[in-house]
């Protein structure tokens, strides 16, 4: 059985510092580190998971973005994954959700998968949007917010789903899509045999631009096959055009704004008796209390 | 050309308070643009819910009625949404940005080929024209969004296609009935031209929803705590005082996450957005995320060893110093208070 992981390196957003905010209060992306997506680390464990319980599975990673991204594809080979590929074309730059999904969605009909594990969502958008409409476009049934992976065979999966107020298992056949939610296990560490193996592993793009490496990796890569890490372009994919990057994005940044808050001419007081005294007086005769 | 709203149905069969919030913000965006409003329910049990959505004024409901709509499940719904979205051709449709909302609308927004924004906290009516083309566009939905973790706000359009799609956070949209009642027409949807056999492949095998045990939105005081609070244990204060002034106790998402609090309580962009009539924030720096979430309460009262902490310059009055004492001070101070008042 073939499972795939879409996963996506992102700008780590939840560590926003002082320093990546600029002066005019945009963002400076530079300044932000480049992670692997953490519920696309979770839904990795969770295919790993998959991967344990069958007998015959492979696990192939797929992740769309700038050469860079191939980072993730080695981080998960690392962990246990068997395969990783890189979509990678200045045609992709600019993508919305929608045109996002239809690049990943013709790279998948490539591999043909019984079964796909995504994130929910990804920490530099938060849409949750580009799972369920792989889903669609594939029209596999999809499975949003699991949490837990209950039961797998050849035909079916059990899953249990995170919601707002509980919990639901749900059962679907194969092939299917499940996005997986943050709240499920993250995924289990490298492994350092994994990491002996694999540290070579390299895209051809990556080759050419490290030059001091690059006799070194061809010639590995000409021993050991398994150290190239494919790269696919719009063409390889069979994509169409008008359906990638801008042109075929529906969704237009009109403008960015800082986050405005008005300031207020504050009372400032102190832990003492008689401001404490002041405050719930107050508090009293504006009728906000009482 | 109208505006839809997709109802989303709660565990206890009623209309979802998100989908009535959206009910309220598409009526004066109906009215705005001269259009009709519509809603879509798609329940076991209509009778329920219908003559909630005429408080509303909404003009028409498309309804379908039938056991394999509740619980929710992917397909059914988007086979129905999607047909109804191609027959009716909406001008704007809109879904709460929930679990559910989440699951159908990216679905539906895929097969239409249009544009979708997600966890939008406003919506506003606008031009726009395309520098490029020089072409104007007008009446165009703003959908104006946290974006990059919640550090900017991002508008959003999607001139050319069709639905203007957008899922809205919980609690951003005012609930607003409208003064004149009014019995909209029911459309009733054959349901069997739409759904196929494969559209019932997933089953739900189990279920475990617990009903809802707090509403922050509710709450005409809300007492916050941040990571500064320390622990779970100075969490009871909170508690204390929110007790003493009869509000609700809330956390921020950092609080949430060192497991101080439950995440039900949470406010701010991934929380709950919340307009209290006091809110007193304690151990709260002010994360934009928070802020964006409570920065509309009546008074702010924030309590913080940190004279700088972003929160107090939103804040109404400003307390600086030790919060177990601060705290302990007003719940002393106000109980005695209230004991004379009643007096």
């Amino acid at each position: 059985m073939r499972i795939l992981v879409l996963a996506k390196q992102v700008p780590d957003t939840r560590n926003v510092g002082k320093d990546a905010m600029k002066a005019d209060g945009t963002v400076n992306r530079a300044a932000l580190p480049a992670i692997f997506n953490p519920d696309d680390l979770c839904a990795l464990e969770m295919a790993l998971k998959a991967k344990d319980r069958l007998k015959n599975a492979e696990v192939f990673v797929i992740t769309m973005g700038p050469a860079r991204a191939a980072e993730i594809i080695r981080e998960s080979i690392y962990r246990g994954a068997d395969k990783g590929f890189l979509l990678t074309d200045r045609k992709f730059s600019g993508s919305d959700t929608l045109a996002t999904s239809y690049a990943i969605s013709q790279a998948v009909k490539y591999l043909q998968p019984d079964l796909i594990f995504c994130g929910l969502q990804a920490i530099d958008g938060d849409t949750a949007q580009v799972g369920p409409q792989i889903a669609e476009k594939l029209t596999f049934p999809q499975i949003t917010y699991a949490e837990e992976l209950i039961e797998i065979d050849n035909k079916s999966i059990v899953v249990k789903r995170r919601l707002e107020r509980g919990v639901e298992t749900v059962k679907s056949p194969l092939p299917a899509l499940v996005t997986v939610h943050g709240s499920a296990h993250t995924c289990r560490a490298r492994k350092a045999k994994r990491v002996m193996l694999y540290k070579h592993a390299r895209t051809i793009s990556e080759m050419q631009d490290d030059n001091v490496e690059s006799f070194r990796a061809t010639s590995l890569q000409s021993k050991r096959p398994y150290l190239l890490i494919e790269e696919w372009d719009a063409g390889f994919i069979n994509a169409d055009d008008k359906f990638l990057g801008l042109a075929g994005s529906p969704t237009k940044v009109k403008k960015i704004d800082n986050v405005v808050f008005a300031q207020k001419a504050n009372k400032a007081l102190t832990s003492s008796d008689t401001d404490i005294e002041q405050l719930i007086v107050e508090l009293f005769e504006s009728r906000v209390v009482g | 050309m109208n505006i839809f709203i997709y109802c989303e149905i709660t565990e206890e069969k009623q209309i979802a308070e998100v989908s009535l919030e959206l009910l309220s913000k598409g009526r004066k965006l109906a009215n705005h643009l001269g259009v009709k409003l519509e809603a879509i329910v798609l329940t076991d049990k209509a009778e329920a819910v219908l003559s909630r959505i005429n408080d509303f004024g909404v003009d028409v409901i498309h309804l379908a009625e039938d056991t394999a709509f509740f619980p929710y499940r992917t397909l059914p719904h988007f086979q129905l949404v999607k047909a109804i979205f191609e027959h009716e051709q909406p001008e704007i449709a809109l879904f709460g940005a929930t679990s559910v909302g989440r699951d159908l609308a990216p679905r539906v927004a895929s097969a239409l080929r249009c544009g979708l924004t997600a966890d939008c906290t406003s919506l506003e009516i606008g031009n726009h024209i395309d520098s490029k083309t020089n072409t104007e566009y007008k009446d165009l939905l703003y959908q104006i969004r946290p974006a990059f973790g919640g550090n900017i706000i991002a508008t959003i359009i999607n001139p050319e296609t069709r639905p203007q799609m957008a899922t809205v956070r919980e609690g951003v949209m005012k609930l607003e009935e409208v003064a004149q009642k009014k019995t909209a027409e029911v459309k009733f949807i054959d349901m069997s031209k739409y759904l196929n056999p494969e559209d019932f492949a997933v089953e739900i095998v189990e279920r475990h929803i617990e009903a809802q045990k707090v509403n922050l939105k509710a709450a005409n005081i809300i007492v916050a705590g941040g990571y500064g609070v320390g622990s779970k244990e100075n969490f009871g204060l909170l508690y204390d005082l929110a007790a003493v002034l009869g509000g609700e106790v809330a956390a921020t998402r950092a609080a949430v996450d060192a497991g101080y609090c439950e995440h039900e309580r949470q406010v701010g962009q991934t929380g709950v957005t919340v307009r209290p009539k006091l809110y007193i924030g304690c151990g709260i720096s002010g994360a934009v995320q928070h802020r964006a979430g409570m920065d509309q309460a009546a008074k702010i009262i924030s309590i913080n060893t940190d004279p700088n902490a972003p929160l107090h310059a939103i804040a109404d009055y400003a307390i600086t110093g030790d919060l177990t004492e601060i705290l302990l001070k007003m719940i002393t101070n106000l109980t005695r208070k209230i004991i004379k008042q009643k007096k």
